[in-house]
């Protein structure tokens, strides 16, 4: 088997998020330095406060302060910490029920060794310097040694309420295409388009994917196709794409390779977007050191009849 | 309720670290094939379709549908998908055939793990407010649990090692497995929990067939019936939890009826070993009944198919004879958050 391609794939997205009137109360109490719980009808406090009763789905709106000390329900230690976790030094995850609260709430827990941490001891929120009204704003816990501290007795109703927290998220995955799709990619590098045929249907697939979607068999047979094609249908790009050096106005168009049994997606160039049509008959340009055809261009062949590529529509 | 449906015919993958030469639906058609092959249904013969995966283990968007391609929807076919482990596209696919619309169904599923680090992946399941922003990854989540029951005296780190040792042993008889025989129980990952405590990572997929009635009865020799399925949900946040017990699990056993009689067989989705502790405690499950003979999540754990496999091997069991009751158990989510019951039989002996 040739070699299969792989090559580094980060996705990131920051996540935009709205909160309720509950989340908002807690997440910009963080930021004052208050920790908020919600009381539920069977009066226990749930910290962090939810906006419905977990057991009722009873609505719940009932603020109250917890101090911010408690116990430490359970515990993990956490000897190689991962990216984006609250410290970069080895720490216990922990489960810790603040005092005045009836539920535990997840947090790190700073502490020398896994000798230092056992469920049921006492510990504190130590704050982050810089708040900005989100989970973090607790930097993590600390062992404590008196007794509960006191709530600020703040005011539930904070001035500049937060409304939304954005939350980055990045995951870095190490993508490969797969068999057939490896051994496409790997020909164009060549300057060959290669397909394969469904060993029932005969159609001959370009990009392959390795299965024929409507018969559901693996297809394995290489077809090289092209290099000449025919447009059969296209759009023309108005609004220019960040990040892509292309002039608009472009046109985009579904190319159907000789030999191909579906047309595949290119960009056509070297003529007036404008005189682009059905029909029209061109081939790849490939740039010095391209993998990837950059662009298609007319042969100058005369127009393909409709008849020839009316079933690749 | 009054159809009976039965699994009729179960395949799975080899279940390995990595499947890089593979695409996904190059990974999965090979499997659909086999479960094809081995009703003698053609794609066309099937009534209903349904597949579960998520696209965030690959980090590719909208992959079912590419998926898709290796189950042939022409003519146009029934589909439906859950972005779930494939246990939950079973339990859509038995509710599609007990309405009586469809007499057979095709469930498959797949997990392709090895291009992401799945333990940062998982945590984009958690909430997005007060956990996600932690990445607590699903090792730190499990251990927790652990600790948690090993406080409340229901296990240790020997007993657990005896778990550990017990799944991978019994996997020696199961060749698509991914860690078999004997498995150093190793360093910590996250304490308490050691790597032989967790399950390996790695890529694989699985498909069943569904059939009803009579019809189940010419395509299998002996079907393995599904008396019933329910799966239930856990409070969301962590901490309002007892993470010892698993209240959803049982109350899923006793809607599908697993407490009416004994069953003789549990394949239970732990991929941890304390997750064993809790699903046999609140399962009440003693040492008579034989837990996952296959060697369970602790031998192979594709991420996504994995329960689906639970219902797999406990049908195939049933359907070599070896088991005449069998439960069958799927989870999804951290610390067992939500979690799938299903119980079968063969037709008495
Ligand atoms: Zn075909």
């Amino acid at each position: 088997m040739p070699e299969v391609l792989k090559a580094p794939l980060a996705v990131e997205f920051p996540f935009t998020r709205s909160l309720g009137p509950v989340q908002s109360a807690f997440l910009t109490g963080l930021r004052e330095r208050v920790v908020l719980g919600v009381r539920t009808g069977d009066g226990r406090t749930l910290v962090p406060p939810v906006e419905y009763d977990p057991v009722t789905a009873e609505e719940i709106r009932d603020l109250v302060e917890v101090a911010p000390t408690g116990t430490v329900t359970t515990w993990a230690w956490n000897h190689a910490p991962r990216r984006d976790q609250p410290l970069d030094t080895p720490f216990a995850w922990a489960l810790v029920r603040l005092d005045g609260a009836d539920t535990a709430l997840l947090h790190a827990l700073d502490a020398p060794g896994p000798h230092a941490v056992h469920t049921g001891m006492r510990v504190r929120v130590r704050w982050a310097e810089e708040r900005t009204g989100a989970i973090t704003d607790i930097a993590c816990f600390e062992p404590y040694d008196g007794d509960p501290a006191q709530p600020t007795g703040a005011d539930r109703e904070f001035e500049d309420p937060i409304t939304g927290i954005v939350a980055p998220a990045r995951l870095d995955y190490t993508y490969s295409p797969g068999r057939a799709q490896s051994a496409y990619i790997n020909a164009l590098a060549e300057h060959r388009n290669v397909g394969e045929r469904c060993p029932s249907c005969h159609k001959v697939y370009v990009p392959p994917r390795g299965a024929c979607p409507t018969c559901g068999v693996a297809t394995s047979e290489q077809v090289e196709v092209g290099p000449h094609g025919t447009v059969t249908t296209f759009c023309i790009v108005n609004i220019k794409a960040k990040n892509l050096d292309i002039e608009v106005p472009y046109v985009y168009a579904h190319i159907a390779l000789d030999g191909a049994g579906l047309a595949l997606h290119g960009r056509i160039g070297g003529i007036p977007y404008d005189q682009v049509r059905m029909g029209l008959r061109v081939e790849p340009v490939w740039t010095e050191g391209a993998r990837y055809p950059d662009h298609y261009r007319p042969t100058g062949e005369p127009d393909a009849d409709y008849d020839t590529y009316r079933e690749l529509l | 309720m009054n159809r009976e449906i039965a699994v009729v015919a179960f395949a799975q993958t080899d279940h390995r670290r990595t499947s890089e030469e593979f695409s996904e639906v190059e990974m999965l058609m090979p499997v659909l094939h086999e479960v094809l092959a081995q009703t003698g249904l053609k794609t066309a013969d099937i009534g209903f379709t349904c597949s579960g995966s998520s696209d965030y283990l690959a980090g590719r968007a909208f992959s079912f549908t590419l998926a898709l391609d290796g189950v042939g929807a022409w003519p146009p076919i029934s589909e439906s998908h859950v972005e779930m482990d494939g246990a939950w596209a079973l339990y859509e696919a038995w509710t599609k055939l007990l309405t009586g619309d469809a007499d057979t169904a095709l469930v498959y599923s797949y997990g392709k793990s090895s291009p992401g680090p799945l333990r940062d992946v998982l945590t984009r399941q958690l909430d997005p407010y007060y956990v996600a922003p932690l990445w607590p990854d699903s090792v730190a989540l499990a251990a927790l649990q652990a600790q948690a029951l090993i406080d409340a005296g229901d296990t240790d780190e020997p007993a657990l090692a005896a778990v550990a040792a017990r799944s991978r042993t019994d996997a020696t008889a199961n060749s698509h497995a991914q860690l078999r025989g004997s498995v150093a129980h190793g360093d910590y990952v996250v304490r308490p929990l050691r790597t032989g405590d967790c399950p390996p990572i790695g890529d694989g997929a699985a498909a069943v067939v569904l059939a009803a009635g009579e019809r189940a009865r010419e395509l299998c020799d002996r079907p393995a019936w599904i008396r019933g399925v329910d799966h239930r949900i856990e409070a969301h946040s962590l901490g309002v939890r007892d993470l010892t017990d698993s209240p959803s699990t049982r109350l899923a056993a006793e809607r599908a009826g697993a407490f009416e009689r004994p069953v003789d067989t549990a394949e239970l989705h732990a991929p941890f070993t304390s997750q064993e502790v809790v699903l046999r405690k609140a399962l009440g499950l003693d040492d008579g009944v034989r837990v996952n003979p296959s060697g369970g999540a602790l031998a192979a754990n594709p991420v996504m198919a994995a329960g689906l496999i639970r219902i797999g091997e406990a049908a195939a069991r049933i359907q070599r004879g070896e088991s005449d009751r069998a439960l069958a158990h799927a989870t999804s989510g951290p610390c067992l958050q939500q979690n799938l019951v299903a119980v079968l039989e063969g037709d008495p002996r």
